[in-house]
């Protein structure tokens, strides 16, 4: 068995195509896990058991089924509930929803982590809730997690294969797709390997530079 | 123990964690301006009062009122209700607390700990609640350090930035929760003398827990001595630290001064 290396060259255009989209479903499902993660993160420490325990059973549901099975979901459901999104924004939403269950956790252990003795100085300085929230607890908050924050943006772009499943031309697609015709897979998935490490390490650059940053302003 | 014209009320409180009594049908009251030393045996209750005046623990039984208002009741259609966070919220207001950990907060800048509050509670314009910061942080000594973060100050500075903090939002009460007990003898001296400079250019009603009895005995106009919730004894500092009558005070009094 030999190794075409102008297979693996000529499919690198496609690869990084799909690259690209890959990308785009990762930066567009983060930011829905970090928002909505921190949405759920504080609904679950609502005073309210109404509002609690629902979100408790929402988180947990999702959390034991599979990403790939949600994917399904929302692929053929959305669209019988009148709901019509390109498979592109319907995977981002997937990994956004699924991830923010994984990050609403890692915002609870970085609220819980922010002493006590915060809350109660705000309060001896009547300081607003909303203030004490947005510049004392969360920054702290966020500081502390700030690590693994970083390191489920490199675990969902890992995943975002999965989107394959509801026809995003993503990078396994193409190999799929390549493949298909000249069934050198061998070299179509180590190029497609290569590509996922370039730039899985690409996303962890940043993740260790605002990590670092972070660490140094506030010992 | 209380009367009319008292600022701060406490009227037969009791406060038990599980089955330990905190506070046990205390009763005492404490005037506008007047400075209050609370000395005692650790759980005796004397941080306890000091929280629950914060509004952190609410008490089980009883009453405290703050300026004839009740500090954890309401009224509601004329008859008196558990209060809500809206009426803690506004009976906080007047009162302030610095803490045995300093508890600043680190991320923000000396500065920013100091103005914070008289920006967002009293609603002071950014430039006045600055000039006013640094006024507070040159008396209790720490000019240099306005844009330093909390993390690279010593205890001792950083106490002195909580007490900034704290006259910063004018209050009518301050509670001082052994405000010196983490810091080495040499710290806890200079954090003493910037309240002793409060104590005198201030008319704030002061509640102070601490160990440090010459301090108690510089600035307090009454010494509160508590055993198992109760108050066993009370007096102006240079009787009762002096010349105690209750034979528990003077075992306190004794294990004091042998620790310092």
């Amino acid at each position: 068995m030999s190794f075409d290396w102008n297979t693996a060259w000529d499919a690198l255009p496609q690869l990084l195509r799909g690259l690209l989209i890959a990308l785009q479903a990762t930066v567009l499902g983060y930011l829905i896990a970090l928002v909505l993660g921190l949405v759920f993160a504080l609904l679950r420490r609502s005073g309210q058991p109404w509002i609690r325990i629902p979100v408790a059973v929402v988180i947990e549901f999702i959390r034991s089924t599979p990403l790939l099975v949600q994917l399904f979901f929302l692929f053929f459901v959305l669209p019988t509930a009148g709901i019509q999104l390109s498979p592109l924004a319907t995977g981002a939403i997937g990994l956004g929803i699924h991830y923010a269950t994984y990050t609403s956790e890692v915002y609870r252990a970085g609220i819980d982590g922010v002493p006590v003795g915060q809350w109660e100085a705000a309060t001896a300085l009547s300081l607003p809730r909303w203030r004490t929230w947005t510049r004392i607890v969360l920054p702290q908050a966020v500081k502390r997690i700030l690590p693994a924050l970083g390191n489920y943006a490199i675990s969902m772009f890992k995943d975002t294969p999965q989107l394959t499943v509801i026809t995003v031309i993503e990078v396994l697609s193409v190999v799929k797709s390549i493949g298909a015709q000249n069934f050198q897979y061998l070299e179509l998935i180590t190029a497609a390997g290569l590509v996922y490490l370039a730039a899985a390490l690409l996303i962890a650059w940043p993740v260790r530079i605002v990590e670092r940053r972070y660490r140094r302003e506030i010992a | 123990m209380t009367s009319e014209h008292d600022q701060i009320v406490f009227r037969a409180v009791t406060t038990k964690f599980g089955d330990t009594v905190v506070l046990d049908d205390l009763t005492f009251g404490v005037g506008a301006g007047e400075r209050v030393t609370l000395i005692g045996p650790s759980g005796s209750g004397k941080t306890t009062i000091l929280r629950m005046l914060m509004t952190l623990v609410r008490p089980d039984d009883g009453m405290i009122t703050i300026d004839g208002d009740p500090l954890f009741h309401e009224q509601r259609n004329g008859s008196l209700i558990p209060a809500g966070e809206q009426h803690l919220r506004a009976m906080r207001r007047k009162i302030t607390m610095v803490f045995q950990q300093y508890n600043l907060f680190p991320n923000m800048r000396v500065l920013r700990n100091v103005t914070e509050a008289p920006v967002h509670v009293l609603g002071l314009g950014k430039d006045e609640a600055e000039t006013r910061a640094r006024e507070l942080l040159e008396l209790v000594g720490l000019s240099d350090k306005l844009d330093a973060y909390p993390s690279h100050l010593s205890g001792g500075q950083q106490q002195r930035v909580a007490i900034a903090r704290a006259l910063a939002v004018r209050p009518e009460v301050l509670l001082l929760d052994e405000v010196t007990s983490a810091l080495d003898p040499e710290l806890a001296a200079e954090v003493l003398d910037v309240l002793r400079d409060v104590a005198k250019s201030t008319e704030v009603t002061m509640l102070c827990v601490t160990h440090a009895m010459k301090f108690a005995k510089d600035v307090s106009d009454r010494v509160l001595m508590f055993c198992d919730g109760r108050i066993i004894e009370s007096g102006p500092p240079a009787e009762l630290l002096e010349a105690p009558s209750h034979e528990r005070t003077r075992r306190f009094l004794h294990s004091v001064l042998d620790e310092s």
